[in-house]
């Protein structure tokens, strides 16, 4: 299709194909991750014209999706991921709703069979736009080419303003080869929304006089805190105000966890002490926390001698499940820049002082036991050997289960924004892709993914995707055959009874890896642990690492499900 | 002191309030609107949807029924979507509100002036007449609409169709352009 373009006043002529691009361009997108099929043919028959857009071939639409998705984490950018019509599109469903409930900014774009035969049940055909009502901010059905440069725009300010979260735009076939007039101009229409507002001073006004008139205050650091970049501004009013810092799971690395206020993660998993701690205070404090239930546990006894307060950008979330004292509508970031000034300077010795004693008297890690070097590893050992070995720096991303709950305890995070973990949704299978957006997005960065063996297994084959982009990522398996977390549940909850936890026939992942052309590294001991860590983190390119774990063991402190700190669990009943 | 109750799904009793939204008018709007108070479990008793005044935009009306921070959230998740552009919650300002029903009864020479009379006391208009019956045209209150159905029941209705809640606040008198308040 050529161009026409030498006078004023001859109108741009575009393909809808080459306008996606543009605009694409325009809004500062060098990277998508995607796959292609017949109803978006158009739009790759295109992509040789623009060199300044990277397509990433995945081999399952998920993990176009989830690698989008751990881009935008780590970019702060809208990660972008393209499907065609239907099952390329059905396939993306699951990663937008890791973005969803995590709130991150993600601009799908799916081809759609022919506007003509819409409805018609055609080859291919499926209502996305119906089907991700759910799972998306928001979603388009793009009926002609002059609408798809305002269409994009609008996707991309819809997801990364406010509240982040994930945008479908659905393009039929025809429209991606409709030549229109591609003007860059054309106002949004977005009357009934408003990105981000700023807080009325009233509301922070009444939160700051709830701090400074607070003796046993804790601050809970959530997404929202990481999302707004916020890291200065929080630390400088926890330092001013002298308040423990704790964090919710996506909020961990909110603070340095070497920061003398830190305190832990509370919660289903967290911490005994950070629990603890929340259960003494007088005040708690969310930014960007929303007070779900993995923290909450039994509403009714959740804090029961503080006052809460809630800063959030969501006014959906003020109020949602647990009533605050204080609800503060703003950018965690820009609220904390109107707080600090309000807020006194503040000492406490003493609640200090019960930190550290909390600290003491309930540690995470069990005492060091005399276990010899051929004995198999245990899974926080894994995890705190990596962390020594990091020196806690590197990007850790999961999957979902027990290794990510060990990921989150026993990882000392000092880089900000660094667990990239699905939270709210909780999708195995996220640690494999979710990599490969991350080390795109951070290419001179450290990028471990913690697996488990179950959730390595719904997206391994993106290890060719790894392997043809030169991902120097390190996959570190957390291998012990079993989905753990059910083990853990069966164990704990239904009497024993093990039920379809039980992986008997893995592959030898490390000849997998092999096969795959990546560097494997096989871990069956605990004395060939740190070197295997050492020998991964030096290699150049991507590494996997089949870690051997012993019998599978159940994951504490706990607190049960829908329970509260008083019935948490520490130790095992029994060894 | 902080209140142990944290929880804001509290014991209080049903109500049933009115909520009117300005929307965009653009494919789909309903479609989001609707999956969205059925994912939140939000119990709508009616809802209508219509053209407004201003070009482009639609206004609906809800009758949503639940305990005030049940309906608080979903006067907030409905604005919170994209297309929606306003919402107020208007059930305790002075509102006028009406409904419309069209209730086809079964007419004979013997119960012809019966059914006359309690269209006459309703104030309702015959808008159709054939020999299967008559239908008529009644609009008000709920109540109002409820009453003349029971009273035609005997009768044999036949069919009915209503719409839901239209409502608009009551004409400010302050001479204000946007009054928020009520009276």
């Amino acid at each position: 299709m050529s161009s026409s373009q030498s006078t004023a006043q001859d109108k741009q002529i575009r393909t809808g194909a080459q306008i996606v691009c543009e605009t694409l361009i325009d809004e500062g997108v060098s990277t998508m991750f995607g796959l292609p099929g017949g109803a978006v043919l158009p739009l790759y028959g295109v992509f040789s014209q623009y060199s300044q857009l990277r397509h990433v071939l995945v081999r399952h639409e998920q993990a176009a999706a989830m690698a989008a998705d751990g881009y935008a984490r780590v970019t702060g950018k809208p990660g972008v991921c393209i499907a065609t019509s239907g099952p390329g599109a059905t396939n993306l469903i699951t990663g937008l709703a890791t973005s969803m409930m995590d709130s991150v900014p993600v601009v799908a774009i799916t081809g759609q069979v022919s506007s003509a035969a819409i409805g018609t049940d055609a080859f291919q055909e499926t209502d996305i736009t119906g089907s991700t009502l759910a799972v998306t901010k928001h979603n388009y059905l793009v009926t002609r080419a002059e609408d798809i440069n305002r269409v994009l725009r609008e996707a991309f300010h819809i997801a990364r303003t406010g509240r982040p979260g994930p945008v479908l735009v659905d393009i039929p076939r025809d429209v991606f080869q409709a030549p229109a007039e591609f003007r860059r101009d054309e106002p949004l229409n977005l009357p009934g929304y408003h990105g981000t507002i700023t807080a009325p001073e009233e509301q922070v006004e009444r939160l700051a006089a709830l701090i400074n008139s607070a003796q046993r205050p804790v601050i809970l650091a959530g997404h929202g805190a990481i999302i707004a970049r916020a890291f200065k501004e929080l630390r400088l009013l926890a330092e001013k105000a002298q308040i423990p810092v704790a964090t919710s799971l996506l909020g961990i690395s909110a603070i340095a966890e070497d920061h003398p206020l830190s305190i832990g993660f509370p919660g289903m998993h967290g911490m005994a002490y950070t629990s603890l701690a929340l259960d003494e205070a007088d005040l708690i404090i969310s930014f960007g926390a929303r007070f779900d239930d993995r923290i909450v546990g039994d509403i009714k006894r959740f804090a029961p001698r503080a006052r809460k307060a809630h800063v959030d950008i969501d006014p959906c979330e003020l109020n949602k499940t647990v009533r605050v004292d204080a609800a503060v509508n703003g950018d965690v970031r820009q609220v904390l820049k109107q707080l600090i000034p309000l807020t006194s300077i503040a000492k406490r010795p003493e609640w200090l002082e019960r930190m550290e004693t909390l600290k003491r008297e309930h540690p995470l890690a069990r005492k060091a036991e005399e276990r010899s070097p051929d004995e198999l590893l245990q899974g926080p050992e894994v995890i705190a050997a990596l962390s020594q070995v990091t020196g806690g720096g590197a990007i850790i991303c999961t999957g979902v289960g027990q290794h990510q709950m060990w990921a989150a305890q026993h990882y000392r995070f000092t880089r900000h924004n660094s667990l990239i973990t699905s939270g709210g949704l909780g999708a195995m299978g996220y640690e494999v892709p979710s990599a490969i957006g991350v080390q795109i997005g951070a290419p001179e960065e450290q990028v471990w993914s913690i697996c488990g063996d179950g959730g390595f297994q719904m997206t391994m084959m993106e290890l060719a995707t790894v392997a043809e982009n030169r991902l120097p990522v390190k996959y570190l398996i957390m291998n012990n055959n079993h989905l753990g977390m059910i083990v853990q549940w069966q164990d704990m909850f239904y009497n024993k009874d093990y039920q379809a936890c039980a992986y008997t026939a893995n592959p030898d992942f490390a000849k997998l890896a092999e096969a795959y052309g990546i560097k494997a590294i096989k871990v069956s001991s605990r004395g060939q642990l740190e070197p295997a860590l050492r020998q991964a983190a030096e290699h150049s390119g991507p590494v996997l690492l089949d870690c051997i774990i012993e019998k599978v063991e159940n994951v504490f402190p706990m607190i049960p499900s829908g329970q509260s700190v008083q019935e948490l669990i520490e130790e095992p009943a029994s060894l | 002191m902080a209140d142990p109750d944290n929880s804001t799904s509290g014991a209080s009793h049903s109500e049933s309030h009115t909520i009117t939204a300005l929307v965009q008018d653009i494919p789909g709007v309903l479609a989001r609107i609707a999956a969205t108070f059925r994912r939140r479990g939000f119990n709508i008793a009616s809802l209508t949807v219509g053209h407004s005044e201003k070009p482009g935009m639609s206004r609906m009306t809800f009758v949503v029924i639940g305990n005030s921070s049940a309906i608080n959230m979903a006067a907030t998740q409905l604005e919170r979507l994209v297309e929606v552009v306003e919402v107020q919650d208007i059930t305790n300002q002075q509102i006028v509100w009406r409904e419309l029903a069209l209730v086809k009864v079964r007419r004979t020479p013997e119960n012809r002036a019966e059914i006359g009379e309690i269209g006459a006391i309703f104030r309702a208009s015959i808008v159709d007449i054939g020999a299967e019956g008559v239908t008529f045209e009644v609009t008000g209150g709920t109540d109002k609409i409820n009453s003349m159905i029971n009273l035609l029941r005997p009768f044999g209705v036949l069919e009915v169709m209503r719409t839901g809640r239209v409502a608009t606040r009551r004409c400010d008198d302050s001479g204000q352009e946007d009054s928020e308040q009520g009276i």
